[in-house]
């Protein structure tokens, strides 16, 4: 038989029934399900076992803060571990499976963990795994995860796509409960805009699990009338299935919404979003939670909080049991009782802690007064309870109330601390709220539904009056003061088998002693050592009894005993959902150079180079690897004449009258006397002495000059241009704007490269070595009137010019470069070349520049003008930094040529042993040079400039290498510089 | 946090990147007596106040403005917003 625990009514669509799978076997349940409503509806009590011991666990409550009922949903890369069955929804098809058991879930072979129990309390593993030490990483820990844990992965990449957004608003109100929605009505009547979240699909909180009447109707059709106003409000936006989980700073607060969790293909439509929500004003409208009562062989399936099993009869017209009782420290604890029993459901006994009369007539029930149950029987499912009389009672199911905690958690998010209420036995907000924050209802302590409705349109009202709108004359909803009167009872002090406070990761009343006993005794030492509340559902259910344990042993009252404060988020958010739609490719933008398309055509193999993706090297068939490529475009470059697209390369425009003057404090080295059509190598020092950036700056007129950067620093460099214009020299007449991306930019590098260029400059330029020698730049034309820039500036130690076009004629001006080129036989060449003939030349590049070098270690030092005022000039000097020993860039080469060098290794002067004592410098870049035959690298070495000639070792236990290497001029090509002028 | 921009208005800080204590705007003397000093502690040395703090954050993602943010680290309340060259000016960088 299907659903043999379903009752009459509940918000429940019998009309349409959903087939779904637990553990493989076929059930029903019908829309307005949660799975754990339909699972209890099926007669399944049994859904998981426990984190620790294996023990078998049911359903505890309907909501939010389940510790105990986490299922794994769905199947292959969709399935999704530690899902709570009572937030899930239902749908046709579904498919769940229990987590964490070895063998079927109900003969759990790790069971065996609850035998060992008495070895396994508190601070277990830190007192046994300790040795050897070696043993934690290898043997112990993989164990200890395999068995112990929650559900497993798919392994599978995950299928759906998320988002983000943002929203503002004037009002957020969180959670859709009577506060919730009488504020709601209230701020949105009087016209602010309003955001209405709750993390339920229903709107209505407890008035959907409830009986209560309100302005004269059942609960439920008052909520849902408010609804549909608020519906017709263009200003309220109402958000279901949207849990707000943490306030942060300036009214900001995040939310998620589960947009397709509850069908059963996301349809392409992103499966969750994680909403930005600026808020002007907020109230915490979130509700309050039950607790549980701490008793030998709580956590057996069947017993539950008694607001949820109230919440499946009403709500889902459910019951978990046939023969039910209720123990309980308070009157809602009897008015669970009342709402079961009228259902028709049978309630053979209220157990009441406090020596009181009964609170109200429920039928059947027998009211058992001053006592409690001390311990339970039924392994897989409840059989019977033991009372403190020893009195015997069978029930399947045991309804628990041990009163009821405010949802403050978001109250807590900016280090706002909770007040102890003595009379509702419970932490309440303190008054250092997230500023805009106002709490209203039961989060604030306000248990009644009566003074919950009122409190709404209260806070509602003075929110939206400090933003300068009408408050609301209107009376708030009606409804009656139901009894709430609660005593302080944490756990029965007779029983003796273990009673469980937090059921995720399996803490006892036992581990809290023995957390007191062994000096662990403020809250937070009390977390760590048992692991309370640090479970997924962060204590919702645990914390309060536990804290009160812990009072009890020190003999202190609860709020001196501490509490624990609550930080984001208040349920879990998923991984994917905070990675959104930066994944894979898009994780970050990929900027292509202007010629991308010409170079893909032509064979291009791309490297990532920051964002970029450049062009490494471009094979030609027949080549056999990268090697050959490289090879052939250097050995091609320097005999005739090859193409590099030099894009990347930061391009700062830099206009104003005091532009020249910029430059001299920006760079280290003077810029004030370069004349009109001029280019200089310049040098950025940190304030601290140490090199920054390099690159060129060409004046192109009194007022203007446009400086380049390395591609890594582009961004940072000009940040740093835009802190000295307007922090340090605020009233200097300069503006700066980025190039970059405006214009394509290529060298053209080798003997021919002056031929080629001739063949596309517009003839009124004259580009001759005597009208445009080396370092001159000019604003020209090419291909009959292109507006263009031509620098004559080498990087690879030819004749060589980069001409900038702008960047959308970048792609044609590739192919008019390479078709001009071709009686030269040009060739493109990528980064690697450009590599191999930098280092050929002995040009720093960011492997030289790496934030520990200085001019004097680069071989820079005369370029530090100390005739002016530049960043880094004076710290420059410092002794330390120009030690006689320092470290300076030289070449290096290996004895016998076919040696390979490595870069990284370390330089160790023959006969010394190879340690960090006789550390004499490193090798910075390597290439093997086409063009010598043989390896060569650059690298720093103590003194290296009086030791050309020296031949050391190039040690490099990484790799397990060691070459002799020469010490050598970093100039392998040309190092009279001779080329470059031609 | 929401860092009110003095001329576009309300801003999110994902906006903007953040320097540091605004007293980097202090630069000394180049020819100071003990310039080297002087720039030891405006390089190295910064209070770490609990509580009011002013701080450069630059608005990157938006109009490259420099801002002097007046921030409370206890509370991340602010304020105070000033354009950094104002500030500058008012503390004697001006020519």
């Amino acid at each position: 038989m299907t659903q043999a625990n379903r009752l009459k009514g509940g918000q429940i669509d019998r009309d349409t029934t959903l087939n779904f799978t637990f553990n493989g076997r076929n059930m029903q349940g019908h829309p307005g399900d949660t799975l754990a409503s339909a699972l209890l509806a099926n007669g399944q009590r049994l859904v998981g076992r426990s984190f620790k011991y294996h023990r078998p666990r049911g359903i505890l409550t309907a909501g939010s803060e389940e510790p105990n009922a986490l299922v794994q949903l769905r199947t292959g890369a969709h399935l999704e571990p530690n899902t709570r069955a009572t937030m899930a929804e239902l749908y046709d098809g579904l498919t769940a499976t229990s987590q964490n058991h070895r063998g079927s879930l109900e003969f759990d072979l790790m069971a065996v963990a609850d035998l060992l129990s008495p070895f396994l309390s508190a601070g277990f593993y830190y007192k046994t795994f300790m040795w050897p030490k070696s043993f934690w990483e290898k043997v112990y820990e993989p164990a200890i995860r395999k068995s112990a844990g929650l559900g497993s992965l798919s392994m599978l990449e995950d299928p759906d796509i998320y988002d983000k957004g943002f929203l503002h608003c004037d009002l957020l109100i969180i959670g859709a409960g009577p506060a919730g929605l009488s504020a709601a009505l209230t701020a949105g009547r009087a016209g602010a805009r309003v955001i209405l979240a709750d993390e339920d699909f229903a709107t209505g909180g407890r008035l959907n699990a409830e009986t209560m009447d309100v302005d004269g109707m059942a609960g439920a059709d008052w909520a849902a009338q408010v609804v549909a106003e608020l519906n017709t409000m263009d200003n309220v936006h109402l958000m279901t299935r949207t849990t707000v989980y943490g306030a942060y700073d300036h009214g900001i607060y995040g939310a998620l919404e589960r947009c397709t969790d509850h069908l059963a293909t996301s349809g392409g439509k992103p499966r969750q979003i994680l909403w930005r929500i600026y808020s002007r004003r907020a109230v915490l409208a979130a509700g309050a939670t039950e607790r549980p009562i701490a008793f030998g062989n709580n956590d057996r399936p069947g017993i539950m909080l008694a607001g949820a099993v109230r919440t499946y009869v009403n709500r889902f017209g459910v019951t978990p049991g046939h023969e039910l009782a209720v123990f309980t420290n308070n009157d809602d604890g009897w008015r669970s009782a009342a709402d079961l029993a009228a259902k028709g459901v049978s309630v053979k006994a209220i157990i009441d802690t406090r020596d009181a009369p009964a609170v109200m007539d429920v039928p059947g029930a027998r009211h058992i007064r001053n006592a409690a149950v001390v311990n339970t029987v039924g392994r897989k499912g409840l059989r019977s309870i033991t009372l403190t009389d020893d009195q015997v009672i069978d029930v399947d199911c045991l309804a628990v109330s041990g009163g009821w905690s405010p949802n403050l958690h978001l109250t807590c998010h900016q280090r706002g601390r909770p007040v102890w209420d003595e009379g509702l036995c419970a932490f309440v907000p303190g008054r250092d709220l997230p500023p805009g924050m106002a709490v209203a209802g039961a989060a604030n302590g306000a248990m009644t539904l009566a003074t919950a409705l009122s409190e709404g349109r209260d806070m509602a009202n003075a929110q939206i009056k400090e933003l300068g709108f009408k408050a609301s004359r209107k009376a708030a909803p009606k409804a009656e003061d139901e009894p709430q009167e609660c005593a302080a009872f944490w756990h029965v002090r007779q029983s003796k088998s273990r009673a469980w406070l937090d059921l995720q990761n399996d803490v006892t009343v036992k581990d809290v002693k023995q957390s007191y006993r062994e000096g662990f005794r403020s809250v937070e030492h009390l977390k760590r050592y048992t692991t309370l509340g640090m479970a997924t559902d962060q204590g919702k259910t645990a914390n309060i009894p536990a804290l009160a344990i812990m009072a009890e042993c020190t003999g202190k009252s609860i709020p001196e005993t501490g509490t624990t404060i609550f930080r984001p988020p208040y349920t879990p958010i998923p991984l994917g959902a905070l990675g959104g739609r930066a994944r894979g490719k898009d994780f970050r933008p990929t900027r292509l150079t202007p010629s991308h398309e010409w170079a893909k055509n032509n064979g291009a193999t791309f490297v990532e180079v920051g964002n970029w993706l450049r062009a490494q090297w471009f094979a030609r068939p027949g080549e056999q690897g990268w090697r050959d490529s490289v090879d052939r475009e250097v050995v091609m470059t320097r005999r005739s004449v090859g193409i590099c697209d030099v894009t990347t390369l930061g391009k700062i425009d830099i206009q104003g009258r005091d532009a020249a003057e910029f430059l001299n404090k920006v760079y280290a080295n003077a810029f004030g006397k370069l004349a009109v059509g001029k280019v200089r190598y310049g040098l950025m020092l940190r304030e601290d002495g140490i090199c920054y950036d390099d690159g060129t700056a060409a004046r192109l007129s009194d007022n203007h000059f446009v400086m380049t950067t390395t591609t890594a620093n582009a961004v940072l460099v000009f940040r740093r241009l835009e802190f000295a214009r307007q922090c340090l020299w605020p009233d200097m007449d300069v503006h700066l704007i980025s190039t970059t991306d405006g214009w394509a930019q290529f060298a053209v590098a080798g003997p021919n490269a002056r031929n080629l260029l001739r063949k596309i400059v517009d003839a009124n330029h004259d580009i001759s070595n005597e009208a445009f020698p080396f370092m001159a730049c000019g604003e020209i034309s090419v291909c009959g009137g292109t507006p263009a820039r031509l620098f004559r500036i080498s990087f690879s130690g030819e004749l060589a010019y980069e001409v900038a076009v702008p960047a959308r004629y970048g792609n044609a001006m590739m192919g008019v470069l390479m078709q001009a080129g071709k009686e030269f036989d040009a060739v493109p060449y990528g980064t690697e070349a450009l590599g191999v003939m930098r280092i050929e030349k002995g040009h720093a590049a960011g492997n030289e520049l790496n934030g520990q070098t200085t001019a004097l270690n680069l071989g820079l030092g005369g370029m530090v003008s100390k005739k002016k005022d530049s960043i880094g000039s004076i710290l420059s000097e410092r002794p330390e930094m120009n030690r006689e020993d320092a470290i300076r860039l030289v070449g290096f080469q290996p004895v016998n040529k076919a040696d390979k060098l490595t870069a990284g290794a370390h330089f160790i002067n023959r006969g010394d042993a190879a340690n960090m004592a006789n550390d004499q410098g490193w090798m910075t870049s390597v290439a093997y040079s086409p063009n010598l035959g043989h390896s060569i690298g650059l690298g720093f070495i103590k003194q290296g400039h009086t030791r050309k000639g020296e031949i050391v070792r190039a040690v490099s236990p990484i790799h397990g290498t060691e070459v002799e290497v020469e010490i050598v001029p970093a100039h392998f090509i040309d190092p009279e510089g001779e080329r470059l002028r031609v | 946090m929401i860092i009110n921009h003095p001329l576009l208005g309300p801003r999110d800080a994902a906006e903007f990147v953040y320097l540091g204590d605004a007293c980097l705007i202090d630069r000394p003397d180049w020819q100071a007596e003990d310039a080297a000093g002087k720039f030891h502690e405006y390089g190295y040395l910064r209070d770490n106040p609990a509580g009011l703090h002013q701080e450069l954050w630059y608005h990157e993602q938006g109009d490259r403005s420099w801002l002097v943010v007046t921030r409370d680290t206890l509370t991340h309340a602010i304020s105070k917003v000033e354009l950094a060259r104002d500030v500058a000016r008012a503390r004697g960088r001006g020519s």
